[in-house]
């Protein structure tokens, strides 16, 4: 059992935790995930790990609540318990050497790419960042942010900040005079798939954090099974990191689906 | 005296396919008496050579003639830790029963019904902790290699630590075999019994990751043992193979058994399938066909390249399996999927093939050209197989694995790392319950040889 030290609502529908995991703070690196089971019902979803903390043992999930476990999840109160918890799984980021670099994140994915930021920022790099969200009021990890970057870019698609626009839109007029090392884009799959299409306009390589379904996170179920540059690849084992140009993301937004109108039904079942 | 073998009583195909209770039901003690009585008890025991771990079965089924079931059963674990499992899931048709004498003229006795029963019908003892007094080993996996080498060690004095990657523990036996071929509660019996006896069960800690083989030896394990199996699924590398709705039998067989999505109370979500083709011919392949039709499936077919006379499925579970209506789609192969404009499976265009005399001894299928045809379907389950998994060897300098990511290990079963033992699926590829607990009891004993200084 896991024990929910914090809980913190970011937005609306974001929520930020921190779960007592000693085993997964200790190895955890920037842009791997943990799978977690709320309880013996449960699924198994994996999750990004946006921070954690070595001396307290803490590891931090941040989660918008879109499905059945999400809202199962979000449910749950500091003091309360995880049944599962286990990671950290996937690879880290690929970081050494780089000099310049501009991170897109998208909603609840600026999340992810935290830690991310943190790391590169950390080791010297010169970090961007440009993080998109609908509204002003839907801003997450603004203070956060700032703290590890050397420029930071927040849009909405409203305008509602005062600075209106797609992240595409900021990328491109940063990319007309600027050439980075990497562009790591982090978020909603139709975002990255945007961003690597621009990128790929101007020849900037870029990195994207892939997060489909899977069970066990391990290579097992081969569920998470993506095509990159032709080839079947697993997220959970080769990723969740690749290279954005490689990715088929037309494919990988229709295994998204996969469940959709099963949990829907799922979910009016409880309703009842 | 009977040529036929006593007939186990079975739950009736067309009821069963409704339920994920257990298919067959066992004999009762007259049914078991009457069996044991067909054993000649021949003195030059064929049976005990076609065993793999060397079971003394006409030993075992003297007591049982005796009414002496408690007795029965330790000879029967004399040899192998869960006789309850064995006595379900191994391919005795193969093994020991091959062999046997009576199978000259006649069906052989029935030895894997024989070891079931006394499983299941042994009085529970209750079991005592076993006092540790040697060293801490670590075991990596707690599928049916792990459970085994876990048990011996702790009997021996050992202080056990068993890892699993996943939230149960049991392995296959517990995410890949069905309800209806081996009922959870067996395993879980069998794993409580591991725990009284004083083994400690770390779940949710995937060795590679949440820890590393070099920093278990520096929490001061003195010796490791990995059973990780083989998990990696196999895909045949087809066109469509990544649409929705291909499954590895793998992740469907987890869906249903491990995270139970046939129970409606859990939210395991499942597509709903009314057409589903499975791919394969082994044991995986019948359970995730006889899985697919107990959820109310119209239409399952296997489709498998060779004839019925090459699949490696147990004969028994093919019989079930076409007893419960499922389709056999023989010398057949696919060799791309369709989909519709949702990107969702719609078809499978499979070819025919034929059978030709090969060299490497089984016959080799070869495509029938211009024989192409569609099977309509809207789920497509791949059983083709795995490879073991990477995790461990990748992240520990110095453990060396062949072509095939198999650990390499000596006689011994250690691997080319000091004190780091191996066995079951992890070295052999994928195979069969049995040698992989015979596997895990020989390096529990090789273990205690070597940190004994025997």
């Amino acid at each position: 059992m896991y024990k929910i030290l914090l809980k913190k609502e970011l937005n609306p529908t974001v929520t930020l935790m921190e779960i007592e995991a000693k085993d997964v703070a200790r190895k955890a690196k920037a842009g791997q995930f943990i799978i977690l089971r709320v309880d013996e019902f449960g699924e198994r979803i994996p999750l990004t790990i946006a921070n954690c903390n070595q001396e307290t043992g803490a590891v931090t999930i941040i989660f918008q609540v879109v499905g059945l476990t999400t809202k199962k999840l979000n449910a749950l109160e500091e003091g309360d318990y995880l049944l599962d918890f286990v990671g950290p799984l996937g690879k880290e980021s690929e970081i050494e050497g780089l000099k310049k670099v501009c991170v897109v994140g998208g909603g609840v994915g600026s999340a992810i790419c935290l830690p991310l930021t943190r790391a590169l920022f950390e080791q010297g790099t010169e970090v961007e960042v440009i993080l998109g969200f609908r509204n002003k009021d839907l801003i997450i990890l603004e203070e956060e942010f700032k703290k590890y970057t050397n420029k930071l870019h927040i849009l909405t698609d409203d305008g509602s900040n005062d600075n209106k626009g797609l992240v595409t839109d900021k990328l491109r007029e940063l990319l007309n005079d600027t050439k980075y090392d990497k562009v790591f884009a982090v978020g909603p799959l139709i975002m990255m798939k945007y961003v690597t299409l621009l990128t790929k306009e101007y020849s900037q390589s870029t990195i994207v954090s892939m997060n489909p379904v899977m069970i066990d996170g391990t290579g097992m179920c081969g569920g998470c099974r993506i095509s990159v540059n032709g080839k079947q690849k697993f997220a959970c084992v080769d990723g969740p990191e690749f290279d954005g140009f490689s990715i088929d993301f037309d494919e990988a937004i229709a295994r998204s689906k996969m469940y959709q109108e099963t949990e829907r039904e799922k979910d009016c079942n409880l309703l009842k | 005296m009977m040529k036929k073998r006593i007939d186990m009583s079975y739950q009736d195909p067309l009821e069963r396919i409704s339920n994920f209770k257990e298919v067959a039901l066992g004999y009762n003690f007259e049914e078991a008496l009457f069996e044991a009585n067909r054993c000649l008890e021949c003195k030059h025991a064929p049976c005990i050579k076609g065993c793999p771990v060397g079971i003394n079965i006409p030993g075992f089924i003297r007591q049982i003639k005796e009414n002496d079931i408690e007795k029965a059963f330790s000879i029967l674990t004399n040899q192998n830790s869960f006789p309850g499992i064995c006595g379900r899931v191994c391919p005795q048709e193969n093994q020991c029963e091959a062999v046997c004498v009576r199978g000259i003229k006649g069906e052989p006795v029935a030895i894997g019904r024989l070891e079931r029963f006394t499983a299941d019908n042994v009085s529970a003892k209750e079991i005592q902790p076993v006092s540790v007094k040697y060293e801490k080993v670590a075991i990596v996996g707690s599928g049916p290699a792990g459970l085994a080498c876990g048990g011996v060690l702790a009997n021996l004095g050992y202080e056990v630590h068993l890892y699993e990657a996943l939230h149960v523990a049991g392995g296959v036996l517990t995410y890949g075999i069905p309800e209806f071929r081996l009922p959870k509660s067996i395993v879980k019996k069998e794993i409580e019994n591991l725990k009284k006896l004083g083994v400690k069960i770390h779940l949710n800690t995937i060795i590679g990751k949440t820890k590393l083989i070099d920093e278990l030896f520096e929490e001061g394990f003195k010796s490791i043992f990995i059973g990780s199996g083989a998990g990696l699924p196999k895909f045949m590398n087809i066109p469509g193979e990544n649409l929705n709705g291909v499954y590895s039998a793998n992740e469907f067989l987890t869906r249903v058994n491990l995270m139970k999505a046939y129970d409606s109370t859990y939210d395991t979500p499942i597509r709903k399938m009314k057409k589903v083709v499975v791919v394969g011919g082994g044991n995986v392949a019948m359970d995730a066909a006889r899985c697919a039709k107990r959820l109310n499936v119209e239409e399952v077919y296997i489709v498998y390249r060779r004839s019925e006379k090459e699949m490696p499925a147990r004969l028994e579970e093919i019989h079930h399996a076409k007893e419960e209506g499922i389709k056999f789609v023989l010398l057949t192969n696919p060799v791309e999927i369709h989909a519709d404009e949702r990107k969702n499976v719609k078809s499978v265009e499979c070819i025919k093939m034929e059978l030709v005399e090969s060299t490497e001894g089984r016959a080799r299928p070869v495509e029938i050209e211009g024989s192409n045809y569609e099977i309509e379907a809207d789920t497509v389950i791949m059983a083709l197989g795995n490879h073991p998994n990477p995790l461990i060897s990748s992240t520990t300098a110095d453990l060396e694995v062949n072509k095939w990511g198999c650990f390499v290990v000596d006689e011994t079963l250690m691997t080319s790392k000091e004190n780091v033992y191996a066995g079951g699926d992890a070295v052999t590829g994928a195979a069969t319950v049995i040698l992989a607990m015979g596997a895990g009891k020989k390096a529990a004993y090789e273990i205690d040889k070597k940190l004994r200084g025997k």
